[in-house]
């Protein structure tokens, strides 16, 4: 198992590790037998992802997805939040190991539910799909996360 | 980084100096094919002769018993397959159980896509099983008897010697894998009873790519690697002299320097009583039955493989038996056979510890390990319901 030195420095020093108290959109995906969760926190104002946190049990490339995927959504319209794909955020890494691409779908999809969360909260209709369970096979959009590769 | 820790015994070895000076000469001077007539062949021939006595007497048995092999996987591979085979008329029956290792349930799944039957006994949770639990499984057609000496994840001891005789008493051929057992308890054939038993050198400090086959006479077996007539026709391919020797060294050695697993169990004991400290951590597998360098343990809220990157950061070797580790995303089998839910199997971290490691090697993985796991229970969405 070889991991880039992005992901190796994302695991190593995580970016945006925490909870946000009185949060505007929790999500959680994945579960403890297939051995990652995800729960990431937003704090939204006018539309923009001010602040991101997340907390991640699982391994070294789920740590690293986590922290680069907030990265990437944080400061950015709810709208630009949602065009993150898994993808994007494999490349941002420099590449997972095969194995490990079922990390960044579970990052892609902790966003979407808790954005999903957010619009819930505020009585805005969506039509985002949430739900991934964390076990790559079983997940719902394994199929059209994995094939983007 | 402060210091280099080794802890991953389990795995492999290093080459010892007393293993690359047996084997050097075999590279440089003893190098002639050992089936040839000139004395570069003759001399090639002596050294593995040398080789398999040595062996054989810290084995307990003869000389000709003993067949060189490229691997534990090998040998394990030629025990199940070659020995099943060659019983097939008296019946298709084998007996195994959950948490043998992959070199072997492997084998034996080839053996069922033939037509063979395996039963795989269960073990109790820390990791054993009874000699009468093998008797219970006993059908007329059963030819072949397969549980491991030493488990390789958790340590755990087999009480091979009581199943051997079961074996025995019902004319059953027994095979036990020795891989993780030699060096670390003894192991000796005719004090265990066993009609084959597998080795592998890397982990006693030979090299990679060198393994062993016991095979009491009598014992009926094809072959699994045809060839020209080397190891008396039984396996074929050019006998490695330098890594035999290295072998024999390294067995010698391994032997010789047990009693000093006293102190290898003290320092894993020490290991053991401090980590269960850390609040929600167990011990997986018994710690009666266990191999003196062994300790596995489960870290309840984090996942193991970011254990082990946190410690290898920290300059400690290690092992988990997460499924993130394995490209499977299954957990352990050896940890589930021992009903350890998956969610805690995750956060599994196996320590092997040998004859190189010192009190300081423990101190220093005390030092970093608990600080790790904090670190990732911190980061983990679980830890607070945990808590």
């Amino acid at each position: 198992m070889n991991y880039s030195t992005k992901v190796m420095d994302h695991f190593a020093n995580p970016r945006n590790v925490g909870e946000i108290e009185n949060a505007d959109g929790i999500g959680e995906v994945g579960n403890a037998t297939c051995g990652d969760i995800m729960k990431i926190f937003l704090k939204v104002q006018d539309d923009i992802i001010t602040d991101i946190k997340f907390k991640t049990f699982g391994c070294g490339a789920a740590i690293a997805t986590s922290s680069m995927a907030t990265e990437m959504v944080k400061g950015k319209s709810i709208d630009d939040a949602l065009t993150l794909t898994n993808k994007a955020v494999v490349e941002a890494l420099g590449g997972l190991p095969p194995a490990k691409v079922h990390c960044s779908v579970l990052a892609e999809e902790a966003i979407k539910t808790a954005i999903a969360d957010y619009y819930r909260r505020n009585g805005i209709e969506h039509d985002l799909t949430i739900g991934c369970d964390g076990c790559c096979n079983a997940c719902g959009h394994a199929d059209k996360h994995l094939h983007n590769q | 980084m402060d210091r280099i820790v080794y802890a991953d015994n389990a795995a492999t070895t290093s080459v010892s100096e007393n293993v690359i000076n047996a084997m050097m000469p075999c590279f440089t001077e003893y190098w002639g094919n050992p089936s040839s007539l000139y004395s570069g062949g003759r001399n090639a021939a002596n050294i593995i002769s040398g080789a398999r006595e040595g062996i054989a007497g810290l084995l307990g048995c003869r000389p000709g018993e003993i067949y060189f092999t490229a691997s534990g996987s090998e040998a394990n591979n030629w025990a199940l397959k070659g020995a099943a085979r060659a019983n097939q008329k008296k019946g298709r029956h084998i007996i195994s159980q959950k948490t043998e290792h992959p070199a072997v349930l492997q084998a034996l799944a080839s053996l069922q896509k033939e037509g063979y039957e395996v039963t795989y006994l269960g073990v109790d949770r820390d990791g054993i099983l009874t000699p009468g639990e093998v008797e219970a499984a006993i059908r007329p057609d059963t030819t072949l008897i397969a549980i491991m000496y030493a488990n390789n994840e958790i340590g755990t001891i087999m009480p091979i010697k009581e199943i051997a005789a079961v074996a025995k008493a019902h004319k059953i051929t027994m095979f036990t894998d020795a891989v993780q057992a030699i060096g670390s308890i003894p192991v000796n054939v005719t004090d265990l009873g066993v009609d084959m038993l597998s080795l592998s050198g890397h982990k006693i400090r030979a090299p990679k790519g060198i393994g062993l086959l016991y095979i009491k006479t009598g014992t009926r077996i094809q072959n699994l690697i045809d060839g020209g007539g080397q190891e008396k026709g039984k396996r074929g391919g050019t006998e490695n002299t330098a890594y035999i020797a290295g072998l024999a060294r390294a067995m010698e050695d391994a032997v010789e320097g047990i009693e000093d697993m006293e102190r290898v169990k003290a320092l894993r004991d020490r290991l053991a009583a401090e980590i269960i400290k850390i609040p929600h951590t167990r011990i997986n597998g018994s710690m009666k039955y266990r191999l003196p360098g062994n300790l596995n343990v489960a870290f309840e809220g984090i996942e193991g493989e970011s254990l082990v990157l946190l410690l290898d950061m920290a300059g400690i070797s290690a092992s988990t038996g997460s499924a993130c580790s394995s490209a499977s995303l299954e957990p352990s089998h050896v940890l589930l056979a021992l009903g350890i839910p998956a969610e805690k199997a995750h956060g599994s971290l196996r320590l092997t510890l040998s004859r190189v490691n010192t009190e300081e090697d423990a101190d220093y993985i005390l030092e970093k390990l608990a600080p790790a796991v904090q670190r990732l229970r911190e980061m983990s969405p679980l830890w607070n319901g945990l808590q």
